[in-house]
């Protein structure tokens, strides 16, 4: 596909319209942190108040809510998140960069075999539907849907670690090894989800009148499978990979505490315990952007799947 | 048949004045099916979705009144069977934690918590969602386009991170529970009420209502609103798993409900932490929260099948 002027446009409409969603998201964080009681820097010994005074001129604190507001929204048009209040001598975006790397491996690892298998397994669940093999599956499928990962984690945990000792309980060091369980825990729900959306689209799929014309015009079942219904099969798998892969790739809150792995999720809930109100803006605002890049993304992989939607109508 | 015996309308049909369909129509012998007695025979039909309703039926009874019946409190501390496992003859049937707290009553009360949550919880969601979409597909015009256009702003937020946020500053309490998780999972019941409420609108019913000068409060009360019942029964099915899941979720990270309350997300993080010297304080409210979730999920799948119109080849 070529890059049009439709296109072009669609793409700075959807730009412009990304303007109001992060304001919205920074003002309602920004105001929600700070009505919480208790301050960042309460210690369990009452700090001096000359001390005090400083620290939170230091930090602006001292100024009119409004006016740190303006100041903040100035610091983020040059994506400067501030200083952490909580880790000492840390900038927000030092880490961000420390902790995105962490989180983008195991998620990514975990939405690409999510992926592969989630697709693989709903085609063939649909092309055999309604065999004992389909039931089998999708009943695993939904046991994967329903089971919390906080519950598969500590039942992996035990199993492999525990009783087998194959692999670490937890900890993070980069090694292929530290990151099988966490991956695993991600993945197996994302398989579950994406497997039944893939079979319930590839089955629909499969009863259009366009699959008939090409069966009937002799093709092998393998094409009519792999180059026609495929592509269409995709569309509503796609659209549940653009928030799901943001919610994986900025880590999950319940995967980094179980498994200890230094990734963003930890992060956030740390930040907002201690009232660390810089950490908390700029955990949430980032995941927020990527969560909006990801659904632009979408938008466009569709009409390149689906030449039905014309970019104009999204 | 002597021709004196009939009615009127079976005299016409048998004169071969009116078609014997109509006539039998007009009898009432024919007895018409309506879209929910369609809907329930297919439900019937669901396996996997009768089975997992009445599990379901089962376990709320048991969560309901097994706390009653059983002796143990669930804060009492038997200090004689500390970390007990699973035994019929200390009378802790699921075994006990580090405590001595009876697993089996606890694992009970911990599901009415996590259960009241998911029903109020859905409950607000519906009345917030039903009403928003309600409203919005009704006026439609540009009513319509703010009120979407909202939706969509707030879509795109991170809303797990609202969630917690909102524990965080507001502190721990139940209530507050149950508004936060039901004000945050509004947002796809509205999208799917207003749909539906932009279909109906052009019914011919509506269009009477207005005719007679019904006002546009009482038309999507009495007749918009129970139009939405369908697909609405099945959103509420498919909600309630997720708050329930939500909940625990947040009581994992020690943000949801307190002690001496539990709810399963809270006793599974409890059990996680001992689970290599006390599996069984792991195992029995992880089996209770799961079978919940997953028969919620096949209720939901099965009305689904039943209610969608789409389905109805």
């Amino acid at each position: 596909m070529t890059l049009d002027q439709g296109l072009v446009r669609q793409l700075t409409r959807r730009l412009l319209g990304v303007v109001p969603t992060l304001l919205l998201l920074i003002t309602v964080v920004f105001f929600l942190v700070r009505v919480a009681p208790g301050g960042p820097f309460d210690t369990e010994k009452a700090l001096p108040p000359e001390i005090q005074a400083n620290l939170e001129a230091k930090y602006h604190l001292d100024e009119p809510l409004l006016q740190q507001y303006f100041r903040y929204l100035g610091q983020i048009l040059v994506l400067d998140f501030g200083p952490s209040f909580q880790y000492k001598d840390w900038t927000v975006n030092e880490l961000i960069a420390q902790g995105f790397p962490v989180s983008l491996t195991i998620g990514g690892v975990a939405m690409l075999l999510g992926f592969v298998f989630g697709v693989g397994i709903g085609v063939g669940a649909a092309l055999r539907q309604n065999s004992a093999a389909d039931f089998t599956t999708m009943g695993f499928a939904m046991l994967g849907v329903s089971i919390p990962n906080f519950v598969v984690a500590p039942v992996l945990i035990l199993l492999f670690a525990v009783y087998a000792g194959w692999l670490p309980a937890g900890g993070w060091d980069w090694s292929w090894r530290s990151a099988v369980l966490p991956v695993v825990t991600l993945a197996l729900p994302v398989i579950a989800y994406i497997a039944r959306l893939m079979r319930g689209s590839m089955i629909e799929v499969l009863h259009s009148n366009f699959i008939r014309t090409a069966r009937a015009k002799g093709l092998p079942e393998r094409q009519v499978i792999l180059r026609h219904a495929l592509k269409p099969a995709l569309l509503p798998v796609i659209s549940y990979m653009g928030p799901a892969t943001a919610a994986l790739i900025t880590g999950s809150v319940v995967v980094e505490r179980i498994f200890s792995i230094p990734g963003l999720g930890s992060y956030f809930v740390q930040g907002a315990l201690n009232r660390d109100y810089t950490l908390v803006m700029g955990v949430v605002l980032f995941y927020g952007v990527l969560i909006i890049a990801l659904n632009v993304v979408v938008d466009l992989l569709y009409s390149i799947l689906n030449p039905k939607i014309a970019y104009e109508e999204l | 048949m002597k021709s004196s015996e009939l009615t009127g309308n079976e005299r016409e049909a048998v004169a071969g004045e009116i078609d014997p369909f109509e006539a039998a129509l007009r009898l009432g012998d024919v007895k018409g099916r309506s879209p929910w007695e369609d809907a329930w025979h297919r439900l019937l039909k669901n396996r996997a979705a009768v089975t997992a309703a009445i599990i379901m039926g089962v376990m709320i009874l048991v969560v309901v009144i097994g706390p009653w019946v059983i002796s143990w409190d669930m804060d009492y501390t038997d200090w004689d069977h500390t970390n007990s496992p699973p035994s019929l003859a200390n009378g802790h049937w699921f075994g006990t934690d580090a405590v001595g707290r009876d697993i089996l009553v606890r694992t009970l009360e911990g599901g009415r918590i996590s259960l009241l949550v998911g029903f109020v919880a859905t409950i607000v969601s519906l009345l917030i969602g039903v009403s928003y979409g309600a409203i919005a597909g009704y006026y439609g015009g540009v009513t319509d386009r703010v009120m979407m256009r909202l939706v969509d702003i707030i879509y795109a937020l991170p809303f797990m991170f609202f969630v917690i946020l909102l524990m965080v500053v507001f502190g721990r309490n139940i209530v507050l529970i149950f508004v936060a998780i039901g004000a945050v999972n509004w947002l796809d019941m509205a999208r799917i009420v207003r749909g539906q409420t932009l279909s109906l609108k052009r019914m011919e019913f509506v269009e009477a209502a207005r005719a007679c000068g019904v006002e546009n409060r009482d038309i999507i009360r009495r007749h918009i609103v129970p139009n939405l019942l369908g697909v609405v029964m099945v959103y509420v099915t498919l909600t309630i798993p997720q708050v329930i899941l939500v909940e625990s979720f947040l009581s994992f990270l020690g943000l949801g409900v307190q002690e001496p309350m539990s709810s399963w997300g809270a006793l599974v993080s409890d059990g996680a932490q001992d689970m290599e010297s006390a599996p069984w304080t792991l195992v029995f409210p992880a089996v209770f929260l799961t079978v919940t979730l997953y028969c919620f999920n096949y209720i939901g799948d099965g009305l689904r099948d039943a209610l969608d119109p789409k389905d109805r080849l």
